[in-house]
């Protein structure tokens, strides 16, 4: 392998338009992914995430912009050698068993099937190895998708929402697979709707919305980016409830409790004016914003430019 | 490429003996072909002409009706079942070429089909040939049968492929399918026959009719087999035609294969162009 090789991203995405009979799925598009890199990819249903996954495995063409995987022109022989997909929803063939699934697909990739079969057991299915797909349950058939996205070792895994419908176990057995991958150096690029679970593990956070892509960066500059408020919440007795809303600086009040935004920088003085009131406050409450907020901050302001 | 091609007809195979296509598809041959053998020859008995002869003209015609349902059951589901479940999605996203996928499922069907075949009308001929009717001559045009109708079967299977990459559904594909079984194989026949009918001595009958029943693979199918018999003075009905072709019947058997080969190539052009 070649120096240049190494350091090229593994997959650029550069100013990549789709049209669907006049609608815009994809519109001037353009990132690039590095070896190793956990990457997820945010958007409402409709945003343009699955259309973007089918452009980038050359399933679909692109009508303007640039695809290169690995160097090579998506859905070449090369670029598949190196890639692997898990789509959004697959049946199985369900008269197969886990084992007879994951060898037919490491043939395709040719490797050769004992060493893709440990890999049952790396997603826990070594005990059902051996019984049929349609017997499985629904978190169990996802994680032998998965086992097949990593027959071969890949270079690049792209995963359509790999845990919707998982139970919160099934799905840290995921992102304990996806972590572990990327450690290898693999770049696995997945898309999701469930947004809180993906804010330790991954590295990087693409936000698409109406097949435009709003954001690019890390969580932690995105949040700083949206400057969303830091949200308190502070309980009193009803009687003292004025008094606490006024030496707070005002805000809202509901009955017990008063609430009031602050920016990040002011979270601690806010906090210092909180405990100056002494025996007034019963309790405090503070909400930061999660990826949610920051996730419906710019695909809203995206909405408002279009 | 032929370890890929292997992979997806092995996975084909695999999957017709696990939900039973292939013992149903053995069974209902078997069933046909014991019948007629059993029942339609009693009456040919005394014509002095080996039975298994009788039996093997009834078998053609019983291919004709079955063998292209039974392989347009199995293919109508190849392409639009896959984009359905999801699967060609992923099987397609590795190092596998569209055309290997389409000839691995049509070499996995085409094996599903022939050992139907073999066990289903094996069973018959051996069953005559331990009960004394049958002679070895008679063995070979057993032989003939059951490769001529796994060419049919090719013929269909290739037709059902282009329909399911036509359509995006597989119930979509599986009224096409019936469809089309009751057209070529059905009312084809009818048809021809209705204009011959009509008019049994122009220009039709003389012709277009030969020809019309060289393009339609059911009818060539039942052509060959029954003119390489000999069989049509006895049989009757439309295989006395035979004798009376402008063209030599192997020519029929060109037009089955031609029209497998075409058939393939059209489904092959077709899953290039699909957007899974």
């Amino acid at each position: 392998m070649t120096e240049t090789s190494l350091s090229a991203p593994t997959l650029r995405v550069d100013g990549v338009c789709k049209t669907f009979s006049g609608h815009k799925a994809v519109d001037d598009v353009s990132f690039s992914l590095n070896a190793g890199e956990r990457v997820a990819m945010l958007g409402h249903n409709g945003a343009g995430k699955t259309t973007l996954f089918k452009i980038v495995l050359g399933f679909l063409k692109r009508d303007h912009g640039d695809v290169a995987v690995m160097g090579a022109a998506p859905g070449s022989h090369d670029a598949r050698v190196g890639t692997a997909y898990l789509p959004e929803s697959v049946a199985f063939p369900a008269s197969l068993t886990g084992k007879e699934v994951l060898t037919f697909y490491a043939r395709l990739k040719g490797e050769s099937p004992a060493r893709a079969l440990p890999l049952l057991e790396r997603v826990g299915l070594a005990e059902a190895a051996k019984r049929r797909v349609g017997t499985y349950s629904k978190g169990m058939r996802q994680r032998l998708g998965l086992a097949q996205a990593l027959v071969g070792r890949p270079r690049l895994i792209l995963l359509d929402e790999p845990t919707t419908g998982l139970d919160p176990i099934s799905r840290q057995t995921v992102y304990e697979l996806i972590g572990e991958i990327a450690g290898q150096g693999t770049t696995v690029l997945l898309s999701s709707h469930a947004l809180t679970e993906l804010e330790a593990r991954t590295d990087r956070i693409l936000i698409l919305s109406k097949g435009r892509l709003v954001a690019d960066d890390v969580l932690s500059r995105l949040r700083a980016q949206a400057g969303l408020p830091i949200r308190l919440k502070v309980w009193t007795r009803p009687e003292d409830l004025a008094h606490v809303s006024e030496s707070l600086g005002g805000g809202q009040m509901n009955g017990r409790s008063v609430e009031f935004n602050c920016n990040a920088d002011d979270k601690v003085k806010a906090l210092s004016a909180i405990s100056a009131l002494g025996n007034l406050v019963e309790d405090v409450d503070v909400h930061a914003p999660s990826l949610d907020d920051v996730y419906r901050y710019f695909s809203s302001t995206a909405g408002k430019e279009a | 490429m032929f370890s890929r091609i292997l992979t997806v007809a092995g996975q084909e195979i695999r999957i017709g003996i696990r939900n039973r296509w292939i013992l149903l598809a053995a069974m209902i041959l078997a069933v046909f072909s014991l019948a007629l053998a059993l029942l339609g020859s009693a009456p040919a008995g005394t014509l002095g002409v080996d039975r298994l002869t009788i039996t093997i003209a009834s078998l053609a015609s019983l291919s004709v009706y079955l063998v292209p349902l039974i392989a347009l059951l199995l293919a109508f589901d190849a392409i639009c079942g896959e984009i359905e479940r999801g699967t060609l999605l992923m099987t397609l996203s590795c190092p596998i070429s569209r055309v290997e996928f389409l000839i691995g499922k049509a070499v996995g069907h085409t094996l599903v089909l022939a050992f139907a075949l073999v066990v289903g009308y094996g069973l018959t001929a051996g069953l005559l040939v331990a009960a004394g009717f049958g002679s070895l001559s008679g063995l070979a045009d057993f032989a003939r049968l059951i490769a001529t109708s796994i060419l049919l079967g090719v013929c269909f299977l290739a037709t059902g492929y282009v329909l399911s990459s036509l359509t995006r559904q597989s119930r979509t594909a599986a009224a096409a399918s019936v469809a089309v079984w009751l057209m070529l194989v059905v009312l084809y026949d009818l048809a021809l026959l209705g204009a011959l009918v009509a008019n049994p001595s122009g220009v039709f009958a003389s012709d277009v009719f030969p020809y019309a029943i060289l393009l339609n693979p059911a009818d060539a199918f039942r052509l060959f087999n029954l003119a390489a018999l000999g069989a049509s003075d006895l049989v009757g009905g439309m295989a006395g035609v035979a004798d009376t072709l402008p063209f030599d019947p192997l020519l029929a058997l060109g037009s089955l294969a031609a029209f497998a080969g075409l058939a393939m190539a059209g489904s092959a052009l077709l899953i290039k162009r699909i957007a899974p």
